[in-house]
């Protein structure tokens, strides 16, 4: 397991530092900082002293190693828009957005795993097709429509919960938290369910197909013929054999929760690191985006490394290193 | 019989289909008594199983007991719902299944399994439970069962896994076991291995055995009586040497006629011509009776006569009634 571990670790950084050369490369295309920086009363020696101060005068390679370089240390460069160090920026922005994002998937997957076992074990009943048909409305819905809708229906016509923004913060050793005041919370309520009802249905729907073949399997047949409670056939046979594949699409969903954290955060203007990266587009402001799109990036690694992992505690198959055989 | 373990009579199942209703069980009748082996035979689709399965209540919807009674230890049990059938299955009524690849939960130790069969079943203690499972894949057989409790089911070949699926089977000391085919999916050299265990097991303790399987040579070697199925009908019931010496119905001859010995020559083996009816083209009369090279007018026209221990249910059995 521990060879695994290096392998895939170093697999990983291999993805990281591949992720991190195609987005700078694509940033060549965006757009030209200078012009942006620099107003209209510019001159061509102001132009040319910018561009040697910033280094975007040096060959592709060059600058891709100095921001490697930079990145490592966990310096990011310095935004060409707010003129202050882009991981400072991203520190004061992340935590809005983990947390958004964090709620949306507790949400997804506590509601996600209930729903689909429910729907899977009482297949006919009314209740079960009534969820299966309702989240037909989370999957074909964009997320944009979702957020636009909950707006309408409890801010504006209802007023119970606000249209926009993060309510108040506490900050804990640098870390802006809305847990902590009923506005902050209330003010998470809409943007979560949006961001996460879309991930909570397909994870819905997957638990209870995967359910249904597994409920079907000889194992399940036999511990039906041991006369094993119905709850533990559910739960403890059927439901851990659910798992592998539920777990797959979960981190999968977990690194597109927070990517699409964008479209959320931009429909309730929540100050996350994805409205800090669409205005960063506007700017070509690239430091900030290449460094979001390397801790997007980290996310979505680091979160299918410890689902691989995780593999190893459901399944006692792929624990080869283990005594015993034939 | 008043002795009988389970006492099946007049069995029927059905399955409503789009066509009608088939009958894939039809009137079947049958003892089981402590400590007995009896063997269920015939092709395919003949309803040996199925016949297992209404016994344990596990027939799939929409199949169901159509009539019949099923007794066991003096209780009728056909009627039970739910969970007073749930507190049988294991309890009182064990059953192997023929896959031990898939009989078994790959993600709990077979340990866990054991452990928590016991526990849904026998006021005892999870430290009790633990020794017992310990004992339990001692006694089938295990070489190290101490060390081997916490082995997943990957770790053991089919043979061992088998073994496994009937210490689970006989863990909550049943009074009866349905075994399903619980040799077909096993190397040939496994195979007498898992019968005698089982036959040693159920001796021991005088469980009685449903033996549900197609091949002769299994029901020789184990079964103390025998029950020849064609097309959801009992054939022939009776002890294992009358039947397979002495078969009276025609279709158990052919059976037996088409069984290979290693110890005949290499003359081409019988066949019996045709195949079984389909469940929705039972023909009438006798169900056999287009494949039975001694049929007559009479199979035609009427079902077979009752079946008993010493009378095959055949107009015209192969041999002179016994004197019984």
């Amino acid at each position: 397991m521990l060879a695994y571990t290096i392998r895939r670790v170093a697999q990983s950084a291999l993805v990281l530092l591949i992720v991190g050369l195609v987005a700078f490369s694509m940033f060549r295309f965006v757009g030209d900082p200078i012009e942006n920086m620099l107003g209209q009363e510019r001159t061509v020696e102001d132009i040319e002293r910018l561009r040697d101060q910033l280094g975007l005068n040096q060959s592709f390679a060059v600058q891709y190693y100095r921001f490697l370089e930079g990145a490592v240390q966990g310096n990011f460069g310095v935004s060409y828009r707010q003129g202050r160090p882009v991981a400072e920026i991203l520190m004061e922005r992340a935590p809005a957005t983990l947390e958004l994002a964090a709620v949306s998937a507790i949400l997804a997957i506590i509601f996600g795993i209930a729903f689909g076992v429910f729907t899977a074990i009482r297949r006919d009943g009314f209740v079960a097709n009534f969820i299966m048909s309702a989240s037909l409305i989370g999957v074909s819905l964009p997320t944009f429509l979702i957020g636009i809708l909950l707006i309408y229906i409890f801010s504006v016509e209802l007023n119970w919960l606000p249209s926009f923004g993060r309510g108040e913060t506490v900050d804990i050793g640098g870390w802006s938290t809305g847990f902590l005041t009923e506005s902050g919370l209330k003010a998470l309520i809409l943007p979560a369910i949006t961001l996460g009802l879309y991930q909570m249905t397909l994870i819905m729907r997957l638990v209870r197909s995967e359910m249904l073949e597994v409920l079907r399997q000889d194992y399940i047949r036999f511990a039906c013929a041991r006369g094993l409670k119905d709850r533990t056939i559910n739960f403890r046979h059927a439901l851990k054999n659910t798992m592998v594949p539920v777990i797959t699409v979960i981190g999968l969903q977990l690194g597109a929760i927070i990517a699409f954290a964008i479209i959320t955060e931009t429909v309730f203007q929540w100050p996350g690191v994805g409205l800090l990266f669409i205005n960063a587009i506007q700017f070509v402001d690239i430091p900030v985006m290449a460094a979001y799109l390397m801790l997007i990036s980290v996310m979505f690694v680091a979160i299918n490394l410890i689902v691989d992992m995780l593999y190893f505690f459901i399944d006692p198959r792929l624990r080869v290193d283990r005594a015993g055989g034939h | 019989m008043s002795a009988a373990v389970l006492s099946i009579h007049n069995l029927s199942v059905e399955i409503p289909t789009r066509t009608g209703v088939v009958k894939p069980v039809d009137g079947v009748s049958y003892d089981i008594a402590a400590g007995e082996i009896l063997g269920v035979v015939g092709e395919s689709g003949a309803g040996k199983s199925m016949a297992g399965n209404a016994v344990i209540g596990l027939l799939s919807p929409p199949a169901r007991i159509a009539k019949g009674e099923i007794w066991l230890n003096g209780t009728r049990i056909d009627a039970l719902k739910g969970e007073a059938m749930r507190r049988l299955r294991g309890k009182q009524i064990g059953m192997v299944f023929q896959d031990p690849l898939t009989s078994l939960n790959p993600l709990l130790s077979i340990g866990d399994q054991l452990t928590e069969t016991m526990l849904t079943h026998l006021p005892i203690s999870r430290s009790e439970a633990e020794k017992r499972a310990v004992a339990a894949l001692e006694e089938v057989g295990i070489p190290g069962a101490a060390e081997r409790i916490d082995s997943y089911p990957h770790e053991f070949s089919g043979g061992m896994r088998q073994r496994v699926v009937i210490a689970l089977a006989l863990c909550a000391e049943p009074s009866l076991i349905i075994a399903d085919e619980p040799t077909t999916a096993l190397d040939v050299s496994v195979q007498a291995q898992i019968i005698a265990l089982l036959k040693r097991l159920c001796r021991d303790r005088g469980t009685a055995v449903m033996l549900i399987t197609h091949d002769m040579g299994v029901i020789a070697e184990a079964a103390d009586r025998v029950a020849v199925m064609y097309s959801g009908r009992l054939a022939e019931l009776g002890t294992v040497r009358d039947v397979l010496t002495q078969p009276q119905h025609p279709y158990t001859a052919g059976l037996m006629a088409s069984t290979p010995l290693a110890s005949a020559g290499k003359e081409r083996l019988h066949q019996i011509e045709g195949a079984m009816p389909r469940l929705d083209k039972v023909p009438d009369g006798c169900a056999f009776h287009p494949r039975c090279e001694y049929a007559q007018d009479k199979c035609r026209a009427a079902p077979a006569p009752q079946i008993s221990d010493s009378h095959a249910a055949c107009w015209f059995p192969l041999i002179a009634e016994k004197v019984s």
